[in-house]
């Protein structure tokens, strides 16, 4: 026979999962433009190069990655770096880095995802304001 | 009809017809031995550069170390549930058939991940980096390993005790989290950067969270078996640390991407349920304080020891995680080698101590004459070592932290080399552990090959 305890986690456990329903269903749809960043045809294949190749076993874009290799999240806009900078890398094979073979276009490509990453935020996000409470309010794209 | 007595120390008068599970600890030993050698390869390449570049890049170094110690810690949990559902009567494992396929099945896809890391095969995200397409059979493993699981449970045995709960769940968000983690192949997700990043996150800091239910319940099955009272995990306030973990699991992922501009009523979720693992850190100061004359009276078993040991790896780490859960204080460790510190002291510290723990308690069961001495050896040399580690990693993560927000201006390549000592510190620490790890699996493995190679468990129980 389930016992009254049992039933009350069961109880709890519906609860929770329904509210977990919810939650997910309002991650996957949130479409609110202040935070998207539709990437390109051309940024997508960037992207695609990024995981076959999987740079972010070094590199980390808004500080997720590895850690042998610097963040790249504002690279495509940082002073005295930018596209010609990341291409200059991209088939050096320096230090640890792997001596890749990129094509012309995969080059390219791998800019334009930076690029596109570039306008999706800061990092590291030097103008956040940090709160008495512990709470941190950064700083968005164009919100200035 | 039951195994008769062996005579070689080997002791079957437990109920093994099913020796899979064996299967499944010796892989994940040798998987975590294999996890440990490519950590220190990983090692030697942030102290010299060059070394094996040409045959074994970081790029594939990191997967081949990360996916070892997943594997490790997750076949470890398997196989335990398969043999403690093994060799009682009730709960009596529904079908050792299905427990074979699932061990088969996941021993070809790592063999084919393997393979597609050496061969440079990725395009999956952080974690999960083999080509997509390998998720199918993974997932269909997880739902083999659910659908044995549920059959050998409902309807047989009522009122389950916690550990029950967090193995059934475990297996259930471990399935769906899995599937989460593929979203981003979906067009709209794929094309949203920072939507898709967010939910890679929400879908790793869950399946974190899931195997650390398969491994938590473990270590309380263990201790209600160690302690002889099975209240441990009957209890109300078990059941509440179990809803309030189960809660953290859904909800409490967002710490990790804090800093990445998302809408922020997701962060401040996060924020909200992260701050309730306090109660978790109180109520640990409050029970040890409690339970410390009761502890020694079984001080000398090793598992319990393990398990001691692994709760103050609970400590360490809970601290590091509810500091850094505070935004204010996420803002600088972020994206330094301080989470790398949370995350070596949670799988090594306390997913490893825990299955560890018991490993050997099974090893113990199934050789009763089992030689300890070699593991309470490497128990010391592995915790020392660990500590070491941990906080060598720290320092580094405090460098890079000071670099970033402190020191603007300084080349990345100038603080990687000023960090130099740190990472010398941090491969030596990294063998030191490998070296314990040798002396505790290297013993346990014999026996589990001598086990799995006797005829006659396997065969009287047909």
């Amino acid at each position: 026979m389930i016992q009254r305890k049992t039933q009350v986690y069961i109880g709890c456990m519906a609860a929770l999962v329904s509210v977990f329903g919810l939650y997910n269903f309002a991650i996957y749809t949130n479409d609110d433009s202040s935070y998207e960043v539709r990437l390109s045809p051309a940024a997508l294949k960037g992207q695609e190069l990024w995981q076959q190749n999987n740079c972010f076993s070094c590199h980390q874009l808004y500080g997720l990655g590895g850690y042998l290799g610097p963040d790249l999240t504002n690279v495509f806009s940082a002073e005295n770096k930018g596209p010609e900078y990341i291409k200059a890398f991209l088939n050096s094979g320096v230090k640890t880095m792997p001596k890749f073979h990129f094509s012309e276009a995969e080059k390219e490509a791998l800019v334009t995802f930076l690029k596109e990453v570039d306008q999706s935020g800061y990092y590291p996000n030097y103008n956040a304001t940090i709160k008495s409470n512990g709470w941190v309010d950064i700083e968005y794209k164009d919100e200035k | 009809m039951r195994p008769s007595n062996r005579t070689d120390g080997l002791i079957s008068s437990i109920k093994m017809k099913n020796k899979v599970a064996l299967l499944y600890l010796g892989t994940a030993l040798l998987a975590l031995l294999l996890g440990m050698v490519f950590g220190i390869l990983s090692g030697l390449q942030y102290v010299f550069p060059d070394f094996i570049k040409a045959i074994l890049p970081f790029n594939s170094l990191r997967p081949f170390h990360v996916t070892s110690v997943i594997a490790w810690i997750i076949l470890c949990a398997i196989g335990g549930i398969y043999y403690y559902l093994s060799i009682s009567d009730v709960p009596r494992l529904y079908s050792d058939r299905l427990s074979k396929i699932h061990y088969f099945l996941f021993l070809v896809i790592g063999i084919m991940i393997y393979y597609s890391y050496y061969t440079g095969n990725f395009g999956g995200k952080e974690y999960l980096e083999f080509p997509p397409y390998l998720i199918l059979p993974i997932l269909f493993g997880w739902l083999l390993f659910g659908f044995n699981y549920y059959k050998t449970m409902v309807g047989k045995v009522k009122n389950w005790p916690v550990y029950y709960w967090m193995w059934g769940t475990g297996i259930l968000f471990m399935t769906y989290h899995l599937s989460e983690a593929y979203l981003w192949l979906h067009p709209d997700i794929k094309n949203n950067f920072i939507k898709s990043l967010a939910i890679q996150w929400k879908a790793g800091g869950s399946f974190v969270g899931s195997w650390n239910m398969l491994v938590y319940g473990t270590a309380i099955y263990v201790m209600a078996k160690i302690k002889g009272d099975d209240s441990i995990g009957r209890n109300p306030k078990a059941f509440f640390f179990y809803f309030l973990g189960l809660t953290n699991l859904m909800f409490g992922w967002a710490h990790h991407i804090y800093i990445v501009p998302t809408a922020p009523w997701v962060r401040y979720v996060a924020y909200g349920i992260s701050m309730t693992e306090w109660i978790i850190l109180f109520h640990m100061i409050y029970e040890w304080k409690k339970s410390l004359p009761e502890e020694t009276k079984i001080k000398n078993l090793l598992p319990y020891k393990f398990l001691v040991m692994a709760d103050v790896w609970v400590f360490l780490n809970l601290i590091l995680a509810l500091l850094f859960s505070i935004p204010a204080v996420n803002f600088f460790t972020h994206g330094t080698h301080i989470t790398v510190a949370h995350s070596m002291g949670t799988t090594i510290g306390i997913n490893t101590t825990i299955l560890l723990a018991s490993v050997l308690f099974i090893v113990n069961q199934i050789q009763s004459d089992f030689n300890l001495s070699s593991a309470k050896k490497g128990f010391r040399i592995f915790n020392v070592s660990l500590l070491l580690f941990w906080l060598s990693l720290l320092v580094a993560g405090v460098k890079r932290s000071h670099w970033m927000y402190f020191s603007k201006g300084t080349p990345f390549s100038e603080m990687q080399s000023q960090s130099h000592w740190v990472y010398i510190a941090f491969l030596l620490f990294g063998t030191g552990i490998f070296i314990g790890l040798l002396f505790i699996t290297l013993p346990v493995l014999k026996t589990i090959t001598t086990t799995c190679n006797a005829k006659g468990l396997n065969e009287i129980e047909k």
